[in-house]
């Protein structure tokens, strides 16, 4: 007795074999089909440097000319040491030392009659490596330094210190290196990182910690660190028919500009271009001063000059690098002589004023330069030392070299040629690598973030493959601050930077979809539901069967 | 997700987590003579206006924008700041009886449209999709400078939406929508590669105070025409032109903004006051809670203009070499310049030319699938399947 007759026994077969089909075949086909593509990221890589623990080291060599050490003290040196300094547990600087004794050249050049030329000499004897210093012991009866300065900084990586001879006498070596230490703490600070750069290099990542006032306003005023820069220099002539001005800007940049760019080529490309502008008045009214006979400009109405300038100002449509402005302005006639004075009404002397992360206006005054009897229009010719000078101040400025107030008995050597000081660089590539590192660390980590957190992201080859050299760029350049190469630390900074800024605005990541879950519903439902239903009861159909058949044979039996 | 509970001031130092709450209990230690440089902390100012509605009938949405537009641009925000995304060209539209204008007051009063307007974004580009490009700055490298938000950690952004809402979502160009969820993720997306400092976000649609509920990243502060449940009104039609020219809430703020020159010192407390129920019928609604500063502590100016902030140059560099003279090109006297040209606009030739691509293969559609099944079922009905073995 067959319980079922053949053609029920087909009907359950293909109920069963249709919904074998749907689940084995069916599901994972949906699930494949509908999945995002999402190429693996180095996400436990990320989080470990998400915690960004830097380590800093600069190398310092302290060199002893004759008379500073006794040859008690003289057999100790050749001698190094190293000096661990820790910040919040995420930071930490190292300075190894290295004290050693001065060569015979190096005694000819301590010699020179003045500090800057024996700067000059030292630095033709060797050169040092962008990141350390040498600091030069030198004793009291030297006459390098004046009266009242005990520390020279040079315009290299070199700077002189005075030992007086209490310091000295019948001291041990560990005595006078303890009585050194100070002082070098304070050129290190100077010349070297110190802690104020590093958290405000770090101040996009811990923004709400209110440091001192200057960190903050350097920190608003000069521009962040970019791959690249534009500086615009504009000549405005509102008054064509009185003043032909001629200006030799190829020049003037070629001289005073480009060197000061050329050595801040391993922090960012510069682009140059100039203009001018005709007609192009300053928006503000200056107030007349009889007293002067002059025109003013007080430093409150400063602020409304720039505005209506701006938006004759062109810029370079096809990149999205900041724009530096440096604007010369030369008053009209009829407002000629025109002086920008301050709070106090006083004239400011370089009748120049800036705007943070944005650029530098000077005025130049040309009615000294013709009488009252002259046709006009005058031809004039611009003084491009002196608007350069100007003009390369407010670009440090702009670019991060703070012009810090030394403490007292430091002499600073002025900045050459360049307008930089070697130090200064190093100072400038400290602040830019930590800044660089942070600012990728943070980029790459809030990617991961998004794209953890929004499913529905396809993440293509290109972006796991920017991530993973971001990653990779990052690790090595926190590995050489570890060590105190800083050329190649800011150099990988500059390639994480680059790359995490490609994968987190790359344009394939635009999560636009956004679905309430009501939305789903109403869309799976009507393709799954009619074919859904008929399975389901079947199956529900078989199992109430078998359970019947059960329940007879169970009854059967009894 | 962090709870950042403490005020900001003891340091909030893990950003990583969704934070959910700022509580303001901190306030700024720097209010000095030192002038407003520390006080608002931004050093630039942005504006994104976005009209969303197409067709002649929402003249009203274009002129909207086109107002908060002047009044921006007239407190001195540059056009190189402003990202101005018009959804449809009503001063050329065909049914525009004075064209090359559009009006915001009633008599024709005032033309908001003038000879000096940038749009950045027209017609059909303006989609969700290029919104939130703009906003997050994903946008392919081929984008120029002035389509581009490039905005940096000092930025203080104004960001105006006007057009047709509903509770939740914002209508782009009478197709599409973007929902709350959507641009309060975008929103965090700037917050997390900070280019904004400050953010002040206006609406006006209908229901406009559901668009701000879902916000979550701190800095913003929100404003909107009406709440949930309420339609907002329009103002004025003009019955040379034939609709309605402006919507009551934008026209009343416009009015607000006539009297802010860029010195003015008016905070935002007076711009919360702006259009209250008896004028606008709808209840103006803000949102302050994800906001820093106290908002009367914040002037109309942080926003709606452009106030730079100025240091004078106290030091000059002495430089005292004479300025080298450029060498000539021995050759001829003359520069190489290299001569540029245009592509060919037309590659006729090519055209011609050109081989048909070779369409990748897609498996059958649905459609032709169902009816090659039903096909099927009814062959297998009619002959039965015990006949098959006959057939094949």
């Amino acid at each position: 007795f067959d319980p079922y007759p053949p053609l029920r026994r087909r009907g359950q077969l293909a109920a069963l074999s249709i919904a074998a089909v749907v689940i084995i075949v069916g599901v994972p086909l949906w699930w494949r089909t509908t999945e995002t593509y999402r190429a693996w990221l180095p996400v436990s890589q990320i989080k470990d440097l998400a915690k960004l623990q830097l380590h800093l080291s600069a190398d310092v060599e302290v060199v002893f000319a004759r008379g500073t050490v006794t040859p008690e003290q003289q057999k100790k040196v050749p001698l190094t040491q190293t000096q661990d300094e820790e910040h919040d547990t995420t930071l930490r600087y190292r300075y190894e030392t290295k004290y050693r004794t001065a060569t015979i050249m190096e005694e000819d050049a301590l010699k020179k009659p003045t500090a800057a030329e024996a700067d000059l000499s030292l630095h033709m004897l060797s050169e040092s490596p962008c990141g350390s210093l040498v600091v030069y012991v030198i004793p009291e009866s030297s006459s390098l330094l004046p009266e009242d300065v005990n520390v020279y900084i040079g315009q290299r990586r070199t700077a002189l210190v005075r030992i007086s001879a209490q310091m000295r006498v019948g001291k041990t070596l560990e005595q006078l290196l303890a009585q050194l230490e100070p002082r070098i703490k304070q050129v290190l600070q100077v010349m070297s990182f110190s802690h104020t750069d590093i958290t405000v290099a770090l101040s996009d990542r811990v923004r709400f910690r209110p440091g001192n006032k200057e960190s903050i306003a350097d920190s608003m005023r000069a521009f962040k660190s970019s791959p690249g820069y534009e500086i615009t220099f504009s000549l405005l002539n509102p008054d064509p028919k009185s003043h032909q001005l001629h200006w030799d800007i190829e020049g003037a940049v070629q001289t005073y500009i480009q060197p000061l760019l050329t050595k801040l080529s391993p922090l960012a490309n510069f682009s140059i271009d100039s203009q001018t502008l005709y007609y192009t008045m300053l928006g503000v009214t200056p107030r007349f001063d009889s007293s002067l006979e002059a025109y003013t400009l007080n430093a409150d109405s400063l602020a409304h000059v720039i505005n209506p300038v701006e938006a004759r100002l062109g810029s370079n449509a096809a990149s999205s690098n900041p724009v530096l402005n440096f604007l010369l302005y030369v008053p009209d006639i009829r407002h000629s002589p025109l002086y920008i004075h301050d709070h106090r009404k006083q004239e400011v002397p370089s009748n120049a004023f800036h705007s943070p992360r944005w650029g530098g206006i000077m005025v130049y005054n040309v009615n000294g330069f013709y009488g009252s009897e002259t046709e006009f229009p005058v031809h004039v010719n611009i003084n491009m030392a002196k608007v350069m000078g100007v003009f390369l101040a407010q670009l440090r400025l702009l670019l991060g070299v703070q012009s810090l107030s030394p403490p007292p008995g430091f002499l600073v050597a002025p900045c050459g040629s360049t307008g930089l000081a070697d130090w200064e660089l190093d100072r400038l590539m400290w602040s830019r690598s930590v800044e660089n590192i942070a600012t990728a660390t943070t980029t790459i980590t809030s990617l991961a973030q998004l794209l953890d957190q929004i499913g529905n992201i396809v993440i293509n080859d290109n972006i796991a493959q920017q991530v993973s050299s971001a990653v990779t760029s990052l690790q090595l350049a926190m590995a050489e601050l570890e060590v105190g190469n800083l050329g190649f630390a800011l150099q990988y900074s500059k390639e994480a930077i680059l790359a995490s800024e490609k994968a987190f605005f790359d344009p394939s990541l635009l999560h636009l979809l956004y679905f309430p879950d009501d939305q789903k519903f109403a869309i799976y439902i009507p393709l799954f539901l009619p074919m859904c239903v008929p399975i389901l009861l079947s199956m529900l159909k078989i199992v109430s069967e078998v359970r019947q058949r059960r329940r007879e044979k169970q009854a059967k039996k009894e | 997700h962090h709870q950042c509970v403490n005020g900001w001031m003891t340091g909030c130092v893990k950003r990583f987590g969704v934070l959910k709450r700022y509580t303001n209990t901190g306030h700024l230690p720097f209010k000095n003579s030192a002038g407003q440089f520390f006080s608002s902390g931004h050093t630039n100012n942005w504006a994104v206006l976005v009209c969303t509605s197409r067709f002649w009938f929402n003249y009203r949405h274009v002129a909207n924008t086109l107002s908060v537009y002047r009044s921006v641009k007239r407190l001195g925000i540059p056009d190189s700041h402003i990202v101005l995304m018009l959804a449809d060209d009503m001063a050329c539209n065909h049914r525009n009886p004075k064209p090359a204008t559009v009006f915001s007051h009633k008599n024709m009063e005032l033309n908001v449209y003038g000879d000096d307007v940038e749009v950045d974004y027209r017609g059909y580009e303006v989609t969700v999709e290029n919104f939130l490009r703009v906003l997050t700055g994903r946008l392919p490298p081929s984008t120029p400078r002035s389509k581009r938000l490039l905005s940096d950690d000092r930025s203080n952004i104004l960001i105006y939406l006007t057009g047709h809402g509903g509770n939740g979502f914002l209508k782009f160009q009478d197709s599409e929508e973007i929902s709350n969820v959507e641009l309060a993720d975008a929103f965090e997306q700037m917050w997390q590669k900070r280019r904004y400092n400050e953010l002040l976000f206006i609406i006006d649609t209908c229901q406009g105070a559901s668009m701000y509920e879902r916000f979550y990243s701190p800095n913003i502060m929100a404003l909107a025409s009406s709440q949930v449940g309420e339609d907002s009104l329009s103002h004025q039609p003009d019955l040379a032109i034939g609709v309605h020219l402006m919507d009551r809430y934008t026209f009343y703020m416009l009015e607000f903004l006539e009297d802010i020159h860029p010195a003015s010192k008016t905070n935002m407390n007076d711009l919360f006051k702006v259009c209250p129920k008896s004028q606008c019928v709808s209840t103006p609604g803000h949102r302050t809670d994800l906001f820093l500063r106290d908002p009367g502590s914040v002037l109309i100016t942080d926003f709606f203009g452009s106030v730079r902030k100025v240091e004078l140059t106290m030091d000059a560099i002495n430089l005292t070499d004479p300025i080298k003279q450029m060498e000539e090109n021995p050759v001829n006297g003359e520069e190489q310049k290299e001569v540029y040209s245009y592509a060919d606009q037309l590659p006729v030739s090519e055209i011609i030319h050109q081989k048909p691509k070779q369409k990748d293969w897609h498996p059958p559609d649905g459609f032709i699938l169902g009816l090659w099944t039903l096909i099927l079922l009814v062959f297998f009905k009619t002959y039965g399947i015990k006949h098959l073995k006959h057939i094949f």
